[in-house]
Formats: structure tokens, sequence, C-alpha cells
């Protein structure tokens, strides 16, 4: 209604930093970002070029911030971008980038590359260029809270349940607890199992922790949009929730772009430094686990293999915590082709699970991940983020593959002692 | 002296032999076939000795005396004694008005016939006053002398391609003697001075076959000037090798390295030294350890200094300080425009709503 | 104009104007670019060993992991070209010479048959990206005129420079003149050309590397 080419303009103008001068001054062209990006890997098509998908905003910087581009401009000389063309390249920014960063970690004049999609993404929505998709996920995390549509009652009424599955307090609003646990509305409605597990590791580990009423919901699609304004609306109930609670940390789910937006992007949004800390539950089991705080027996004995969220390696640096807590409780660890720091992205993170329209391109280039698995065929998949997961499980039913698909925490609470320690003691008395 | 060159060469005392050998030597050093050195020895006994004239501009008198002074005897020198020598200021008898007279005569005589040999370059400036002879100035009695000549050969590269006098800022208006002169055969002989040889050659060319020998571009015989210094320098394995001597007085100028980085101009300089040397056949300057000035070449005087490299501009970094400031100013400039508009910006931020991602 | 005149003037008047518009050009668009600024990251920052801009600056020099079977010929040749290109300007004793005439500084150089066959090999490289950039999909794509400008300008240098050593084509005095006048369009187009990454591409990586070594990954 109010989404205008000038408004998405402004917005670039404002975005605009020395660091894309830099890079956009920097590339030469040398096509290498495209063989780090599975859409153009999987679909040989040029346009999905990573560096390409910034065009219109390469354009914008030249004829805003450089001299001879404004000289240029000023003679119309220069091609100015048009809605149409920004309409163009919605397909480019949103359905066929998943914000993975792998053409960051490989552009040789050391463009960060993912860095400039992201704020390209912020003009793309000011001027309405946004999927569908993702616009009404937006609107139902501001209006409703949670991208699902997923309310109180819902998160109380799972609590309820997992509280009787695991027989342990789900604490909820616990002034001072050490934790704040915020969870990824997936968490909620596909995969309870999650909060089960907090559940359990905590009681091990003996720490305190709770959920909060006001702040349950994790994901940030305002980071996906590209839009900062509601981002910062999202980031900050969190931030008053752990305020209000006075935790020491807030605990990120497993949910790579929900990490990102709190651990990197909330400061930035809400313009101040946290008081609280911002952990992913990875790297706080890896804590628990180096301080001897985390005890597990027995062993899975089929063929595993963990799939790396981007935003966990590339974006976000938790790259060791994974290894060793699946060697906790694995045997059969087996690591694909390019795992770690350059793995392949699930194809449907940054918000490009949620376009409807994407989906076909988005199985096209899931043939990468399928590759992976096709080069160590494991009986299952690990992961430590929810849309990965589902983004996983829909792909490998297309293509006919019966890999299940689970969640580290998950797995590691499984092999935790079933008899509290506390407890146990207690009998012994 | 009448009769036949080789009556003459015989009174000196040169034997037939010797003559055979020289046009021998010379028709090779002029890639001509080896039959063309009898043929030239033929040709230039029986010759009829041609009518020249020698007309001095603003010279030195360089080029003279290294074809007559360079030693004694020698067959160059006496090349001279076939050719019928009308007036040469500087070696002629005559003087004054009775000069005159002769130049008037030989050309009057030959005309149309007559070599015309000139060294030196032209002033053109007020007038041509800059150098005159009898009164008149150098260019009336270049173009004077040239209409009736069979053709003209410039000496020295004053004559050639005007020179030191020519030489930044050229006060006399210093031309050479093919600006003057385009509708005459022009044979260039540049040099500083030319190589006796060369001016022989020409003549014997002249003599035997009745023609000029193949030019270059500049006019030059391509027989001697078709290769540069730096082709034929017995030094150049070493600039090959990277050898390169650094000061006069260092290691790799007492083992003979090249002088490339001395400044030696062997690489752009067209001329015959390496091969033909100087004092017949002593040396030539870079054999004496001193770098090629590139004399043969036009403006040579203006090609950066004799002892800079090739490679090695003048003043590269000239206008290095005031461009960097003017472009630090740019850039400053864009700079404070860009904050501006960023800024700008910045303030006219309207908070997105729910409803702003709408179109 | 004759070959020694036009010598003359590249390497006087040519020389002077071409490194006066580079240094100014130079200056333009490092202060354009940088003096643009950003936003200070107000997140933890999570510190790692090896994540720093420092280290990127150095690591982007190799392939990432994994890359170099995706593009061997930009990655072969790329390095040969750019390696090549270092050895001829800075380790050719004429260069050396310029540079010592220039700033005064001097080191000791190659032999010139040395400097000859590196030449063969970056021109060899620089044809191999050429034919790189017309054989694959994404650099074809992305190529504009800008790409075969900037790659001309890039080889008639070494290309005249070398026809000039070698004495072929056209006298000595004309090549080394055309080499000359090369080298100078290369230092006019430089600082306005993606040539320019021969300065950014340092901040860049900087900026990649300082980004994300801020969040603890060692990019």
């Amino acid at each position: 209604m109010s989404a205008t080419l000038e408004k998405g303009l402004r917005v670039l103008k404002e975005v605009i930093d020395a660091p894309i001068a830099s890079y956009f001054n920097s590339c030469v062209h040398c096509g290498l970002c495209a063989e780090a990006c599975l859409f153009y890997t999987e679909t040989g098509d040029p346009r999905y070029t990573p560096i390409h998908k910034l065009e219109p905003l390469r354009r914008v910087y030249e004829q805003e911030y450089t001299l001879l581009g404004r000289l240029k401009k000023m003679l119309g000389l220069s091609k100015p971008v048009t809605d149409g063309e920004l309409d163009q390249w919605q397909e480019l920014v949103y359905n066929s980038c998943t914000l993975c960063g792998r053409c960051s970690a490989v552009c040789p004049v050391g463009n960060d590359i993912v860095y400039m999609v992201r704020k390209f993404r912020e003009g793309m929505s000011a001027s309405g260029h946004a999927p569908e998709g993702i616009r009404s996920a937006v609107n139902r995390t501001v209006t409703l809270g949670s991208p699902m549509g997923v309310k109180l009652p819902a998160v109380q009424a799972q609590m309820k349940h997992v509280e009787k599955d695991v027989g342990l307090p789900i604490p909820l609003d616990a002034e001072g607890a050490e934790y704040l646990v915020v969870l990824s509305s997936m968490e909620i409605i596909n995969f309870p199992e999650y909060l089960g597990a907090i559940a359990r590791i905590m009681q091990q580990a003996g720490k305190t922790w709770t959920l909060c009423s006001t702040a349950f919901e994790a994901t940030n699609a305002g980071i996906q949009i590209g839009n900062s304004d509601l981002a910062k609306v999202i980031v900050s109930r969190i931030v008053e929730g752990a305020e209000k609670l006075r935790v020491r940390t807030v605990i990120s789910p497993e949910c790579g772009h929900a990490y990102t937006a709190l651990r990197w992007e909330g400061a930035n949004l809400i313009g101040r430094p946290f008081t609280f800390e911002v952990k992913h539950i990875i790297e706080v089991l890896g804590e628990f686990q180096a301080q001897g705080l985390l005890k597990t027996e027995g062993f899975e004995s089929d063929r595993l293999t963990f799939h790396d969220p981007c935003q966990l390696v590339r974006r976000g640096g938790v790259i060791g915590q994974p290894r060793t807590l699946m060697n906790m409780v694995a045997k059969n660890f087996v690591e694909m082709p390019d795992a770690g720091y350059m793995n392949w992205c699930c194809s449907g993170g940054g918000g490009a699970s949620a376009i409807e329209e994407g989906e076909a391109l988005r199985l096209q280039a899931f043939r990468k991940k399928k590759s992976q698995f096709d080069a160590v065929s494991p009986d299952r998949v690990v992961t430590a983020c929810a849309n990965c997961r589902i983004v996983l499980e829909e792909s490998l039913e297309h293509y006919n593959m019966d890999i299940p698909v689970v969640g580290l925490t998950e797995m590691i609470a499984e092999h935790i002692p079933n008899k509290p320690q506390a407890a146990a003691r207690a009998e012994g008395a | 002296m009448q009769g036949s060159l080789i009556d003459t060469l015989a009174r000196q005392g040169v034997t037939r032999r010797a003559f055979l050998k020289y046009c021998a030597t010379l028709a090779s050093m002029m890639a001509l076939p080896p039959a063309a050195g009898r043929a030239m020895a033929e040709a230039m006994a029986a010759a009829k000795r041609p009518s020249v004239i020698w007309l001095p501009f603003q010279e030195c008198t360089g080029c003279t005396e290294s074809i007559t002074r360079s030693h004694s005897p020698t067959l160059e020198g006496m090349i001279f004694d076939m050719i019928s020598l009308d007036y040469q200021e500087t070696l002629m008898a005559a003087a004054g008005h009775q000069a005159e007279e002769a130049l008037r005569h030989a050309m009057k005589e030959n005309a149309g016939k007559y070599l015309l040999i000139v060294d030196g370059s032209i002033p053109l400036g007020q007038d041509g006053a800059y150098s005159c002879i009898g009164g008149r100035s150098n260019v009336d009695l270049l173009k004077e002398a040239a209409q009736g000549a069979a053709a003209v050969i410039a000496v020295g590269t004053c004559a050639s391609f005007g020179g030191i006098p020519k030489a930044n800022p050229n006060p006399t208006g210093a031309v050479s003697v093919s600006d003057l002169v385009q509708d005459k055969p022009v044979v260039n002989i540049p040099g500083c001075p030319p190589i006796p040889v060369v001016m022989t050659g020409v003549l014997a060319h002249y003599l035997t076959f009745g023609s000029l020998p193949e030019l270059d571009d500049k006019k030059r015989p391509k027989s001697f000037f078709g290769e540069t210094i730096h082709d034929r320098c017995y030094r150049r394995p070493f600039y090959d090798q990277g050898k390169f001597a650094r000061t006069f007085d260092d290691e790799g100028a007492r083992q003979g390295w090249c002088l490339f980085e001395l400044g030696c101009k062997g690489p752009v300089t067209h001329n015959a030294c390496a091969t033909v040397k100087w004092n017949g056949g002593t040396s030539w300057p870079v054999e004496s350890g001193h770098g090629c000035l590139g004399c043969s070449e036009p403006d040579f005087w203006d090609g950066g200094g004799f002892y800079k490299a090739l490679s090695v501009p003048a003043d590269p970094l000239k206008f290095v300080a005031a461009s960097s400031v003017v472009g630090a100013g740019v850039g400053a400039a864009v700079g404070f425009a860009n904050r501006a508009s960023k800024n700008a910006a910045r303030s006219a931020h309207e908070t997105t709503t729910l409803a702003d991602l709408e179109k | 104009m004759n070959a020694l005149q036009f010598l003359t003037w590249v390497r006087g008047p040519g020389l002077n104007i071409a490194i006066g518009i580079f240094m100014l050009g130079v200056l333009w668009r490092l202060l354009e670019i940088y003096s643009l600024g950003r936003r200070k990251d107000l997140s933890a920052p999570r510190r790692t060993a090896g994540a720093s801009g420092l280290h990127t600056v150095f690591r982007r020099s190799l392939p990432a992991p994994g890359m170099l079977k995706y593009s061997p010929v930009s990655y072969t040749a790329g390095y040969l070209f750019h390696i090549g290109l270092v050895l001829i300007v800075f380790l050719f004793a004429p260069h050396i010479l310029l540079i010592q005439n220039a700033i005064g500084l001097s080191w000791p150089g190659l032999p010139s048959r040395f400097v000859d066959m590196i030449t063969v090999v970056t021109m060899a490289a620089m044809v191999a990206v050429l034919v790189d950039r017309i054989n694959k999909a994404p650099k074809r794509f992305l190529s504009t005129f800008e790409d075969w400008f900037a790659w001309t300008v890039t080889f008639l240098p070494v290309l005249t420079g070398w026809l000039a050593v070698q004495h072929l084509l056209l006298p000595y005095p004309t090549m080394l003149a055309l080499h000359i006048l090369s080298v100078e369009i290369l230092l006019i187009v430089l600082p306005f050309t993606k040539l320019f990454h021969a300065f950014t591409l340092f901040g860049s990586r900087w900026y990649n590397g300082q980004v994300n070594g801020h969040k603890g990954v060692p990019v």
C-alpha cells in the first residue's frame, strides 16, 4: 500500500556503506561465486551468479555514491533502477538465495556477498518487492507473535504434554533464572521433543531456566525479508522478556536465522549492546560437555551424518561443538564432503522455504545436498536447525529418499541417563 | 686532375688489387652481390668524374673533418679524387667572389647533372638571416642549388634531421634539407659526424649504377642504417643475460657489460658503427666504454639525458604532488557529498510498518 | 612525429600525465569509497584464533576449500598471470631502473631471458583466462565491455613489452614507445575500472574478515 520505489531506493542509500563500496569496486567478474552457489551449480543458469543478484544495488551505489556515476546520471547516461527491474530481481534476491554465505567464503577478492544481499533486501522489502510467502510470515510474526501463528495457549498446551512425557517441570516466567529458552514455532508445533530435551539437559546440568510468556518465539522473519524496522519489533520482545526476567543468557533454539537475528543482529537492531548473553543451544551443550555437566550413556549404532546449518557454521562460527556432541552419542558418525565450514545449504534457508513459487527451484537446488548425502549414504541425518530439518525432510521425501532427519539436542537428551542424578542419589540414601 | 680514377690512385700508390678489394668490401657492406664489387671497381675506374657541389650551412665542419681528416691517406679520402669537387668552402683554394663565381659556374655548366652535398641545417628564422654566405641566406642558396641538382645528399645529422641547431628551443628555426627539398631525390647520411664509408658508399653506388642506393623511410641507405647499434653490438649478450654496468668505474664496466643502464641509446639508434667502427676499424664508442648517444637519430639532442637509460623517463613524478592534492580534494569533496546524501536518506527514513511491505 | 619524438613524448610528458592521473584517481577513488564509513557492530564479539581482517587479507590469496576443482582455469591461470605480472613489473632490469630513477629504491633483477620466459607464460595465462571468460557461463554472462577492455589494457603492456624486447613486428623505438604508451593507458584507466581491485581488494578482504571475525568465523 505504501511501499514505493522511492522508499526502496532511499533505504538502499541508507544501507550502502564503505564495505559495499569496496566490494563492488573489487569485483572482477571472475564468476567463482557462481561455483559456490547451489542455485547455479544445480541449474547451470548464470543468472543465479551471486554477484549478479546485486546488480540493481550496484547501480544505485554507482549512481548515488561515485562522482563518475553521479555525472553519468546527470547526463542521463545511466540506466535507472525501476520497479519492473526490482520485480524481476525478486526471484534472484529471495527465491534463489538462502543467505548461506558460501559466496562470501570463496570470493577471491574477499567480497562479503551475502552481507550485500542482506542489505539489498532492505530496499527490496521497502519497495514492495518481497515475496508474498515471507511477507505473510512477517505479518503473522508481528501481529500474532509467530510466523506459524502459534500463540501462548498453544505453547502452554505443549508445555503440559512435555511435562507429562518427561516428568519434569517446564518453568514459565521464572524471574532470575540463569537461562531464558526461546523456541522456533516449528519446535512448538512439529518438534515438541526439543522442549523435553531441554528440560532433561538442564535438570542434569543443575541449571535454572525458564520460558517467557511474552517472548517464546525466536524466529525472526524480519531478518529474512530484510527489514530492520520489523526485525527490531520482533527481537525487542525477546530483549524485553530477558531483561524483565533478569536472565543471564538467552538460548537460541535449533534455528539458524533465529540465532543470527538474536546473536549478531539483535543489538544492532535495537541500537545498544545486550545486557545478557546469547548462545545457541549447541554452544550451551558444548559448554556443559566441557564442564562435565553433560553426561550421556549408550550409543546410536546406525550410520549418522551431521548437516551444518549455514547460520551456525559460516555465519555463526559454531563448528567444533556439533562434532564433539555427535561423537558422544554416535558410534558410526560420518562426515559428508564439504562438511563444516563449507557445508552446502539445505536449499531452504533465508526465508526461501516460505516462498511457495520458489519450491520447484528449491527442489532442484536440493540436488546438491542430495549429492552430499549420496556420497556417504547415511541411515539418518542429524542437524541443529528446525528449518533445515523441515526442508530436508520434505526434499528427501520428494526424491524418495528414506533418510530420517533428527535434531541434535533431542538426540543428546535421549542419551541422558533416565533417572535424574539427584533422584538417584536420594533413592540410594 | 683529369683521367680515370685508377690512374689517379696508382699515382698515389694504391694498387689495382687494393682498389678491387676496397670495392668488394664496399659492395658487401651495401649488401650488394659479390659481382657488384667488380662492377663497381670497373665503373668507378672508368667513370667520368661528376661535378659535386658541397654547400655548408649551420654546421661545425665536423662532417668534413670526418671524411677528410680521419687519418691519412684513406681510400675514402681518395674517392673524392674521382669527383670533381667544384665548390667546397673549407677545402677550396678560392675565396670570396672568386669562390662564388666557381659555384655559379659549376651550377651552370652541369645543370641537372651535379650532385649537391649539404652539411648543416638551414635556419628559417629572421628570413634566414642567421646563416648567410656572400650575403645570401642558406635557404636561398639551397633552393637555387637544388634546382639544378641530380640528387641531394644530406651529410650529417644537421642536414638530415636538423641536428643540434634544431634542438629545443631551436632559436634559429633550423630545418633539415628534406624539409625544404621535396622535388629532388634526397639521401640522408645522418651521424654526428657520419661514418666516412657510408658517404663514399653512396657516391660509389651513384657512380656505378647511376642511381641512389635503396633508402628507408627516413631516406637513409638501408644497407647502413637497416639495423640498430643494439642489434649488432658485441655487448648484446650481456644485455640478454641482464648483466649491466651501473657506473663507469664498476666491475661491470671493467668486464665490458652492457651500457644500457648508463644511458646507451643503441637500441633506438640506426647506424653501422657496431660493424664498420671508426678510425679505420680501430674502435667505436661502445667499445671504448661509453654508451651510444644516438647521434644519427632525429632529435637525439632532445631524447632525454645521454646518461639516462632508455627505459627511464626524465621526471616521471613531476605532477605527483599536485595530482595527489587534487585527487585527495576530489575524494574528500565526494566523501562529504556522500555523507550528506546518506544522512539525508537517513533522516527521511520512515519506520516500516507491516502495511509498508505491500505495494 | 618520428619514432624517437614519439618515444620522447611517451616517456616524458606522456608518463608525467599518466602517473599524475593515476595518483589523482587512486586517491580520489579510495577516499570516495572508504569515506562512506559503516556502523559499529554492537553485538558481543566472539574471539577465535585466525579470525580477523588481517588474517583474511592473506588467507584469501588461497582458494577456499574444495573450490579449485570447480574453476581450475580461473585459479591456475589467475595465479600465473598475477604472479607473472608482479615479477615482470618489479624484477625486469629496465623496470627496476625506472623505479630507482623515480624514487631511489633499487634491487637486483632477473636475467632477461628468464623474464622473457615469464612473459610468455604470463601471456599464455592471460589468454587462458580470456578463453575461460568466453567459455564459462557465469563469466560470459557477467562480462561487460569493461571486462574485455580491462583485459586488453592489461595484456597490451605485456605484449608490447615482449615484442619490443624481442625486436618483433615494429622497430624497437616504436615498440618501446607503444609499450610505454600502453602502460600509460593502463595507469590512467586503472582507478576507474575494475582494475581498481588491485587497491580495494585489501579493503574488501579486511572488511569481510573483520565482519565475520567479529562472529568468530575465520573466513
